[in-house]
C-alpha cells in the first residue's frame, strides 16, 4: 500500500510535430487529490490523453498499481478502473441524461449493480434525477459536469482523470464540484487527478500538486506549498 | 378515385423497398460518415446467393434466410477489409473505395452467374386482392414485402433504444471519442453497424427482385431510389429513410400513374429538388446542418 496508485515515469509524448510533453514524472497516492496545473498549452489535457490510452507515449512509461498501461488500448484502460472525463464534459448531447450515465457502467456488465449506482448518482446530483428522460442537450453547463463526473462515476473507478471541470462556470457552481470531488476522495476512497487552469480552486481541495510549464514539469509539491510560493503563484499560476 | 387508391398502394409498396435502401445508407452514414455507393451492389450480390440456393431447389425462405445471413457477413468484412483503411481519413477517400467496390462487386457477380438477368419468385401470390368486387393493386406479397420491412424496421428499433449494445451502437456512432472513453469497443460497433445496414441492404434486394430480377446492373436504380428517400429524410435520421421511402414511393407511382411511366427517374429528381429547396437539410434533419 506503500506504493503510488498511478507512477508515471520520464513521459514523452508528441503532438503532430510538436513534443508536448517532456520527462514528465508524476505520481499519485492512493486515495488523494493531485492537482496538475499551468497555462493554457503547458500539456496538462495531452497529459490526461495520454493516461487514458487517447495519445500513444514516445518514451517513458505509466504504471497503474504496478501494472504497464503505457501501450495499453483505452477499452482495456478504462477496464482496470480508470474514468477520463474529458474537457467541457463531453457527455452525448444526442442521448437521454439516464442514457449517459448507463453508458458509463456498461462495460462492467453487472445490471444490478449499475441501476444502484446510476440511483446513488440522482441522489448526489438532484437536477439530474429531474431530467433522466431528457436529451443531455437540455442541460446547462454546469448540468454537463455533473453528468459527465456521475457517468464517470458508474464505472466505480478507482483513478478519475478530470480536465478543467470548472471551464465556463460560475464560481458558485466550480465550488460544489470541487467539494464533491473532495468527498469522492475522502468518504468513497477513489483518487483523483484533476487538471485545472483555475489554480485557486484545485490547489483549495488538493493534497499535491504539480505545475507544467510548456510540457515539463516546474515544480512537484504539497498544495499548501504551492499555494504560498508566491514566485511558482506569479509565473505560472497566475494569482 | 380508385385509381388514386390504387396508385398510393402501389407507391407504399415500392416505398417500402426504397425506405430498406434508404435505412441501410443512413445506418452507415450515420456510424462512419461514408455514403455506401457499393449498397447497391452489396444487395445484388446477396440476391443473387438467395437465386442460387432457390435454383439449386431449395425453399423461397432457405433462399431469404441466405440473403440475410450473406448480407450480415458481407456488410462485415466490407467494413473490415475496405472502408477500416480509409476511416479518418478525407472523405473522398470513402466515397472513391466505394464506388471502386461497387465496380469490383458488379464485374464479379457477372464473372459468377452471367449477364442475364434471371426471374425470381415471389413468396405469395401477385395477384391483386378484390374488396367488394374492385380489383386493387395491392397482392399477398405487396403485404409480405410492407410486413416484413416494417418489421425490420421495428426490431431495429427496439435493439436501437431499448438494449445495450444499442445503446453502445448509438454512442459510438455519435460520439466515438467519448464511447471509448466508457469502455465502447468502438471498432466493433462500425463493424456490426455495417453488417445491421447489409441486412436491411439484402432484405429489400430479395423484396425487388421479383420485379425487377437478378443480374449484375438490375438493382442500380434502387440505390439511386434509395439514396434519393434517404437525402429526403434527412441523411442522418433512420425515422427520415421510412418516411422518405414512403414520400418517394407514392410520388414516383403517382407521376407513372397520371403522368407517364417514362418520367419516373426524372419524378425522383424533382421529387428530390422540391424537398431540398425548402428543407435543405432533409425532412428530418436535426437543427445546424452537416457536410455531406
Amino acid at each position: 500500500m506503500t506504493k503510488a496508485l498511478l507512477e508515471v515515469r520520464g513521459l514523452d509524448v508528441d503532438y503532430g510535430a510538436v513534443r508536448a510533453l517532456r520527462g514528465v514524472d508524476l505520481s499519485v497516492e492512493r486515495g488523494s487529490v493531485t492537482a496538475v496545473l499551468g497555462a493554457n498549452g503547458a500539456g496538462k489535457t495531452t497529459l490526461l490523453r495520454a493516461l487514458s490510452g487517447l495519445l500513444r507515449p514516445a518514451s517513458g512509461t505509466i504504471e497503474l498499481d504496478g501494472r504497464d498501461l503505457t501501450r495499453a488500448a483505452v477499452e482495456r484502460i478504462v477496464r482496470l478502473g480508470v474514468a477520463h472525463v474529458p474537457q467541457s464534459g463531453g457527455v452525448i448531447t444526442e442521448l437521454t441524461v439516464a442514457e449517459n450515465l448507463r453508458l458509463g457502467g456498461l462495460w462492467r456488465g453487472d445490471r444490478a449493480a449499475l441501476a444502484r449506482r446510476i440511483d446513488e448518482m440522482y441522489a448526489l446530483f438532484p437536477p439530474l434525477a429531474e431530467r433522466r428522460s431528457l436529451p443531455a442537450a437540455t442541460l446547462s453547463g454546469g448540468e454537463r459536469q455533473m453528468l459527465a463526473l456521475a457517468r464517470a462515476l458508474t464505472g466505480s473507478p478507482r483513478l478519475l482523470l478530470v480536465d478543467e471541470p470548472s471551464l465556463g462556470l460560475a464560481p458558485r457552481v466550480v465550488a460544489r464540484l470541487m467539494a464533491v470531488l473532495r468527498r469522492l476522495c475522502d468518504e468513497d476512497g477513489r483518487t483523483v487527478l484533476l487538471v485545472e487552469q483555475n489554480a485557486r480552486s484545485a490547489l483549495s481541495i488538493a493534497d499535491r500538486a504539480i505545475v507544467l510549464d510548456l510540457g515539463a514539469v516546474v515544480a512537484a509539491e504539497p498544495a499548501a506549498t504551492i499555494a504560498a510560493d508566491d514566485r511558482l503563484r506569479h509565473a505560472y499560476l497566475g494569482f | 378515385m380508385v385509381r388514386f387508391i390504387n396508385l398510393t398502394l402501389a407507391g407504399i409498396t415500392s416505398g417500402a423497398v426504397f425506405a430498406a435502401v434508404a435505412l441501410a445508407l443512413v445506418l452507415i452514414w450515420r456510424a462512419t460518415r461514408v455514403v455506401n455507393f457499393a449498397q447497391g451492389a452489396m444487395l445484388m450480390i446477396t440476391t443473387f446467393i438467395a437465386w442460387s440456393v432457390i435454383d439449386a431447389g431449395g425453399s423461397y425462405w432457405l433462399a431469404l434466410g441466405a440473403a440475410l445471413a450473406s448480407g450480415l457477413v458481407l456488410g462485415a468484412v466490407v467494413e473490415r477489409v475496405v472502408v477500416r483503411p480509409v476511416e479518418n481519413k478525407p472523405h473522398l477517400n470513402a466515397v472513391i473505395v466505394t464506388l471502386g467496390l461497387f465496380v469490383v462487386l458488379q464485374a464479379a457477380a457477372g464473372m459468377i452467374w452471367g449477364d442475364t438477368p434471371h426471374s425470381y419468385p415471389p413468396a405469395f401470390t401477385i395477384r391483386g386482392l378484390s374488396v367488394a368486387g374492385t380489383w386493387l393493386l395491392l397482392s399477398p406479397f405487396d403485404l409480405f414485402v410492407i410486413g416484413a420491412v416494417a418489421a425490420v424496421m421495428v426490431a431495429l428499433t427496439l435493439l436501437f433504444v431499448r438494449t445495450d449494445l444499442g445503446l453502445k451502437l448509438r454512442a459510438a456512432a455519435f460520439a466515438p471519442e467519448i464511447a471509448r472513453l466508457q469502455g465502447v469497443r468502438v471498432g466493433r460497433m462500425l463493424t456490426l453497424g455495417w453488417a445491421l445496414a447489409a441486412l436491411v441492404g439484402s432484405l429489400a434486394g430479395v423484396l425487388v427482385a421479383p420485379s425487377v430480377f437478378v443480374g449484375p446492373t438490375q438493382f442500380d436504380a434502387m440505390l439511386v431510389f434509395g439514396f434519393t428517400a434517404a437525402v429526403i429524410g434527412g441523411l442522418d435520421s433512420p425515422a427520415g429513410a421510412v418516411v422518405g421511402g414512403l414520400l418517394l414511393g407514392c410520388a414516383l407511382s403517382y407521376v407513372s400513374g397520371y403522368v407517364s411511366s417514362d418520367l419516373v427517374t426524372m419524378g425522383a429528381l424533382a421529387a428530390l429538388i422540391t424537398v431540398l429547396m425548402v428543407r435543405p437539410n432533409g425532412l428530418f434533419a436535426a437543427s445546424g446542418g452537416r457536410r455531406v
